[in-house]
This record gives structure tokens, C-alpha cells and sequence, in this order.
């Protein structure tokens, strides 16, 4: 060890405290940190909400580049519409860069697909405050685990058809009311159905209705920590919501293998931001925000649901490890 | 991707570029964690206990090179009799670029002075046990978005280099706080011994903690997967304990350049030469073992804490708990009137709210009567 400085390699750049004499090595405690986020692997759970074949399966998985949701290719003879709205969700664990992710995708078959659609909501909101209850009885527990297992819903990524015209009641009432429980992310999808302008112009017609009724998608302007937040933030509300496209087949386009859609009137590049928006959502959804969107999750969601139950019947009785019955690893 | 995130990446070095077809962008996520860690700062919380004059104030002083105790005054002998254990927390915020730390040092003063010490850490127990109960309150409440930490994560125990190992004082006090912090025993004062009484007292010491069944803080082996450096400074850290060290914040001239030091007629003993005491030893290890001090302070000491209180009962409640009171805090005289006088006063309160009731109401009367407004 030698004098005044810790041993582990580092660049000596001019340290910024001005009641130092010397270096301490404060930051590196951010790295042990990031050393430990990347050891312990990460959970991440996102919701597809929207009706049958627009694409929702299929966008997850060009998302998260595997084959992370049950897809139909193609409707086969078997698969019906189900009566209700279904709750089904599929985890897997992938790898990249040293760091485990385990994706739960929770997909939501028969979401608008009936005749009579009322309430049809009901399902995923009961299935998103169950997460939470399990959570919370897990947080309250006498003996607790050390890492408590999170299968809350961080992200509801919500389809909007791509009618060109306005939102439906439909999405209009699943949105404002989902969007006090979970973090919601309107995609247009099938967005290769519009040109460029009839996009544009039906985004800005979204984007005003959306306003109108009041529903606060994610990244919520209420949650702005800071000024680089805010002003991160509002572009990506300005862009929002993304119109996308996704797709799971390769093809060559200028010596590049790229994943899109071939027609006769040309390939659409599902990375191309000039065809569509599906790599600002990745980056937003994964490079920047993933991180942020279980902060929000944790922080926001959670601690409104347990802070009406706390209120509710007058409190939780912390519970003994005897009386949970499931055994979660 | 903001300008940060890219620049963090760039640095990183460990991504695939981001153009590899098949590269989905999730292994960013610990510079995503890292910048909001960054905002957020780091809070650490260290207990320094032992008796006066060991050189507590000065070391702490050294390891964070500011000064925590700028208008300190020194009890003579007669001032130290009467008093009992007080708890001293002062707070200092330091920065290293851009990680802002706030680091709590809370003194002891007053341990081990008095003629008869045998009930000198009570209060400290006490105060211990305060933060994890104040900890739990907040973490059962209703906004849980900034709960303050200020558990203690880590005690140094200053152990005098002028007896034979752990004097009983020094047995007692770590038995009695080893399963609610983490305790890194620390010789004092080091320069009062040669290398090689170094060396026995620390194996004695050693030899003594064993005997008396002491868990002091077991510093986590390296990972497999660190590079050999790492490794072999947590070997070095691992043998050195318990760290021998000196403090000073004087700077003295040796070998022609500015050291801090002690200067005695036949040499300057240098705080910062490994080869003189551990004092790098014993801060290289805080550092690099600060997160990992906190988990286990939240993880074993805490939930340990917070079973035990929820194993005696209570109920959850939007107001936090709400538990009988623990069998060692029984209810003090003043606390019961503390109640009465709350009470007093809410009747009192009530009283004159109905007067002023009253009296408006008589005013609006008036006022019609007359047609005068007051």
C-alpha cells in the first residue's frame, strides 16, 4: 500500500472537495456499489396491454432481442380470443455485459377484444395491487428475506391501433385509470400503417387527448428530480408516444442484417429511427430509464398502495414465518 | 440516451459497442444506478468509544482530514469525575468527485472515565438501540421517500496500548454491542510500542476476543473474480487486524518533504507510512468496506433488532408502530407527567376554543344589533 493513496488501480484526476488535503477515496464506494448491482442481477417486469394482434408479443421480444413472449405466429386453428381478460406472465433470465436480468413479461390476452369491453381493466389492475400486497407482506414480515422477491409491474407498455384518428374510449378509461398504479408507456403500434405526416399529425391529436383527460403517462413531469431531469425528460415527452414497429426476422439491407418487415414496396427497418420510433423507445425504456422506472414503481406506486392500506383497516399485524405459505426463493 | 449516459458508457469499456446486432442495452444499468447513487450521496454513521486521551478525536480527524472539532476543550480531572457517558454526533458533509458523503462521527466522551465505570455504556446501548428504533418508526410510517439513516454502521473501539491485551472494561463493553454494530477494535497511541510488542499485543488481543466469544467485524474475503491487488490487500488488511495506528494533523518535515507526523527527539513517527502504523490499513479498509458495513448493519444487526421488537407485539399503523414499551425503558416518572401535562394542556386548549366561540359569536350578535362591523 502505498502512502496516501489506496491501491486499487485509478485514474488521478484532481480530486473536487476543497477541505481535502488528499484523496480518500469517497467514490470509489459508488463503485462497490455498481459491483454489487452487477453481481446481484436485477428484476424487471413489464406489462403488454392492448388488443389481440398488434403486435405486442412480437415488439417485446425485438425489445429484449429473444424470444421472451409467448407468441402466436400467426393465429393457429387453436387459439381463441379468451372470454375475460387473462392474466399470463412468462419470466426468463438473460445476460449481457456481466449483468442477469430476470425479464417477466406479463401479457394480458383478451383486453379488448369483446363485444362489451366494460371493465374490462379490472383483471390487470387486481393482478398489478396483488404484486403489491405480496410485496408488503413480505416487507412486514417478523423475519424478512434479505432481498425480497419483485414481481411488481415496473412498466405497462399500453397499444394505441393505429386508427389515425383519435384515441378510443377504451384506451382513454384504461389509461387514466391505470396510470395512478403503474407507469404507463402509450406506443402507437403497427405504426407502418401511416405515413410520416398522417404519424405526426395523429401523435399530436393523442398527445392533446391525453392531456385533456388529465392521464400522466411515464416519465411523469411530477417526478422531475432535478433540472437535467426535467429537461431530459420533456424530450422524451415530446416524443411520446412512440410509434413503433417491431419485428423478428433479418434481412440485408445495404450489406447490414437488419430486423424488419419486407414488402414490395420497400424493407422497414424497425432500428431505422427514420422509419420508426422503436429505438428511442428502446433506449429510453432500457438504456436510460430502467433504473428509474422501478425507482418510480418502488418509491411512487407502491408506497401509495401501502399507505391506503395502512390507513385502511387500521393497520397490518406483522406476521410470523409461520403463516406465509408460499416459499419464495 | 442523455449526455451522462453516454459518457459513462465510453468509460465503462466493458459494453459490446452498441452497434453489435444482438446488444439489447439492460447491462447499462449499473451506470444507471450509479448516477442516481451519485445524486443521492452516501450516508455513513461511526462510533468512535474509548477513554480519554487515547487519541479518538485526532484519529478521526486524520482519516478524514478535516477538522470535526475545531473549539474542543479538554476536561482537566475534576470536570471528568463528575460527568457520565454523553453522546456527541457531529455531522460533516464531504465531497470527492461529485460523491458527496455525509458522514456522522458520534463521540463517546466520558467512557471509562469515572472511578467507578460500571455502568458507563448503558447510555451508549441506549443510543444505539434509539437509532434503530427511531429507523424502524420511520420505516413503518406513512412517507418513507426520505427517511434519514442514522444507524450506526460502525464502532471503533480504542484499546490502550499500555496493558497486556483487553482490560475487563474493554470485554464487557464489546460483548455487550457486538451483536448491534460492527466492531473494529483498534490499538490507540501506537507509537508507545516497538514492532515487536506490536506484534504480541495485537496476537493477545486477538487470543482474548476468541476467548470471550466476541464477534468484531469479519472483513468479506475478496471475490473470485477481482483482480490480484484487491486480493492481496484484503489478505494484507485481514492480518493486520486489530489496526495499530496513530493520529496526528500536524505537519512535520522528514526526509525533506511535509508529512503528517508526530516529532520526538529521535524521529518522526509518520501517520501515512505503512511501514510505521496502520492508520492506511485501518482507513483503506473503512472505505472500501463502507457499503459493506451498511449491509450488514441493515442486514443482520437491524432486522435482528427489528424482529426481536416485533416478536413482543404490536401493530402496524398509519402512525407507525405501536408497541408496548420495552421492558428496559420502563416508563419514567417525567414521561407519566409528560402524558398529564398533554393532557392539561389539550383541555386548556379546548377551553379556549370554545370561549373564542363564544365570544365571536357574541361580537356577530353585537354587530347585527348595531349594524357596526368590528
Amino acid at each position: 500500500l502505498s502512502a496516501g493513496q489506496p491501491s486499487r488501480k485509478r485514474s488521478h484526476s484532481s480530486g473536487g472537495g476543497s477541505t481535502l488535503l488528499g484523496y480518500i477515496g469517497i467514490d470509489t464506494i459508488i463503485e462497490q456499489m455498481r459491483k454489487k448491482t452487477m453481481k446481484t442481477g436485477f428484476d424487471f417486469n413489464i406489462m403488454v396491454v392492448g388488443p389481440s394482434g398488434l403486435g405486442k408479443s412480437t415488439l417485446v421480444n425485438t425489445l429484449f432481442k429473444s424470444q421472451v413472449s409467448r407468441k402466436s405466429a400467426g393465429w393457429s386453428r387453436d387459439e381463441k380470443i379468451p372470454k375475460t381478460v387473462e392474466i399470463k406472465s412468462v419470466s426468463h433470465v438473460i445476460e449481457e455485459g456481466g449483468v442477469k436480468m430476470k425479464l417477466t413479461v406479463v401479457d394480458t390476452p383478451g383486453f379488448g377484444d369483446q363485444i362489451n369491453n366494460d371493465n374490462c381493466w379490472e383483471p390487470i389492475s387486481k393482478y398489478i395491487n396483488e404484486q403489491f400486497e405480496k410485496f408488503l407482506k413480505e416487507e412486514v414480515n417478523i423475519t424478512r428475506k434479505k432481498r425480497i422477491p419483485d414481481t411488481r409491474v415496473h412498466c405497462c407498455v399500453y397499444f394505441i391501433p393505429p386508427t389515425g384518428h383519435s384515441l378510443r374510449q377504451l384506451d382513454v378509461e384504461f389509461m387514466k385509470r391505470l396510470s395512478h398504479s403503474v407507469n404507463i408507456i402509450p406506443v402507437i403500434a403497427k405504426s407502418d400503417t401511416m405515413t410520416v405526416e398522417e404519424r405526426q399529425e395523429f401523435k399530436q391529436r393523442v398527445r392533446k387527448e391525453l392531456e385533456m383527460n388529465g392521464i400522466e403517462f411515464y416519465p411523469q413531469k411530477e417526478f422531475d428530480d432535478d433540472i437535467e431531469d426535467k429537461s431530459d425528460n420533456d424530450k422524451i415527452r415530446e416524443m411520446m408516444p412512440f410509434a413503433v414497429v417491431g419485428s423478428d426476422k433479418e434481412y440485408q439491407v445495404n450489406g447490414k442484417r437488419v430486423l424488419g418487415r419486407k414488402t414490395p414496396w420497400g424493407i422497414i427497418e424497425v432500428e431505422n429511427p427514420n422509419h420508426c420510433e422503436f429505438a428511442q423507445l428502446r433506449d429510453f425504456l432500457i438504456r436510460s430509464h430502467l433504473q428509474d422506472l422501478k425507482e418510480v414503481t418502488h418509491n411512487i406506486h407502491y408506497e401509495t398502495y401501502r399507505a391506503k392500506r395502512l390507513n385502511d383497516n387500521g393497520g397490518l399485524h406483522p406476521i410470523t414465518s409461520n403463516d406465509t405459505q408460499e416459499s419464495n426463493l | 440516451m442523455s449526455q451522462a449516459d453516454k459518457m459513462d458508457k465510453m468509460k465503462q469499456g466493458q459494453f459490446t459497442n452498441p452497434e453489435t446486432p444482438g446488444y439489447v442495452g439492460f447491462a447499462n444499468l449499473p451506470n444507471q444506478v450509479h448516477r442516481k447513487s451519485v445524486k443521492k450521496g452516501f450516508e455513513f454513521t461511526l462510533m468512535v468509544v474509548g477513554e480519554s486521551g487515547l487519541g479518538k478525536s485526532t484519529l478521526i480527524n486524520s482519516l478524514f482530514l478535516t477538522d470535526l472539532y475545531p473549539e474542543r476543550v479538554i476536561p482537566g480531572a475534576a470536570e471528568k469525575i463528575e460527568r457520565t457517558v454523553q453522546i456527541e454526533a457531529s455531522t460533516v458533509e464531504i465531497e470527492e468527485r461529485g460523491v458527496k458523503l455525509r458522514l456522522t462521527v458520534v463521540d463517546t466522551p466520558g467512557y471509562g472515565d469515572a472511578i467507578n465505570s460500571q455502568d458507563c455504556f448503558s447510555t451508549i446501548i441506549a443510543y444505539i438501540d434509539d437509532q434503530f428504533e427511531r429507523y424502524l418508526h420511520d420505516e413503518s410510517g406513512l412517507n418513507r421517500r426520505h427517511i434519514v439513516d442514522n444507524r450506526v454502521h460502525c464502532c471503533f473501539y480504542f484499546i490502550s496500548p499500555l496493558g497486556h491485551g483487553l482490560k475487563p472494561l474493554d470485554v464487557q463493553f464489546m460483548k455487550a454491542i457486538h451483536n448491534k454494530v460492527n466492531v473494529v477494535p483498534v490499538i490507540a497511541k501506537a507509537d508507545t510500542l516497538t514492532l515487536r510488542e506490536r506484534e504480541r499485543l495485537k496476537r493477545r488481543i486477538l487470543d482474548e476476543i476468541d476467548e470471550h466469544g466476541i464477534k468484531i467485524y469479519h472483513l468479506p474475503d475478496a471475490e473470485s473474480d477481482e483482480d490480484e491487488d484487491f486480493k492481496e490487500q484484503t489478505r494484507i488488511l485481514k492480518a493486520s487486524i486489530p489496526f495499530a495506528v496513530v493520529g496526528s494533523n500536524q505537519q512535520i518535515e522528514a526526509k525533506g518533504k511535509k508529512v503528517r507526523g508526530r516529532l520526538y527527539p529521535w524521529g518522526v513517527v509518520e501517520v501515512e507510512n505503512p511501514e510505521h502504523n496502520d492508520f492506511l490499513k485501518l482507513r483503506t479498509m473503512l472505505i472500501t468496506h463502507m457499503q459493506d458495513l451498511q449491509e450488514v448493519t441493515q442486514d443482520l444487526h437491524y432486522e435482528n433488532f427489528r424482529s426481536d421488537r416485533l416478536k413482543r407485539g404490536g401493530r402496524l399503523s398509519s402512525h407507525g408502530y405501536v408497541l408496548p414499551l420495552s421492558p428496559a425503558k420502563a416508563p419514567e416518572p417525567e414521561e407519566m407527567d409528560k402524558d398529564m401535562i398533554l393532557q392539561e394542556k389539550e383541555a386548556e386548549l379546548r377551553r379556549m376554543q370554545e370561549m373564542i366561540a363564544k365570544m365571536q359569536a357574541q361580537m356577530q350578535n353585537q354587530g347585527e344589533g348595531d349594524g357596526q362591523h368590528v
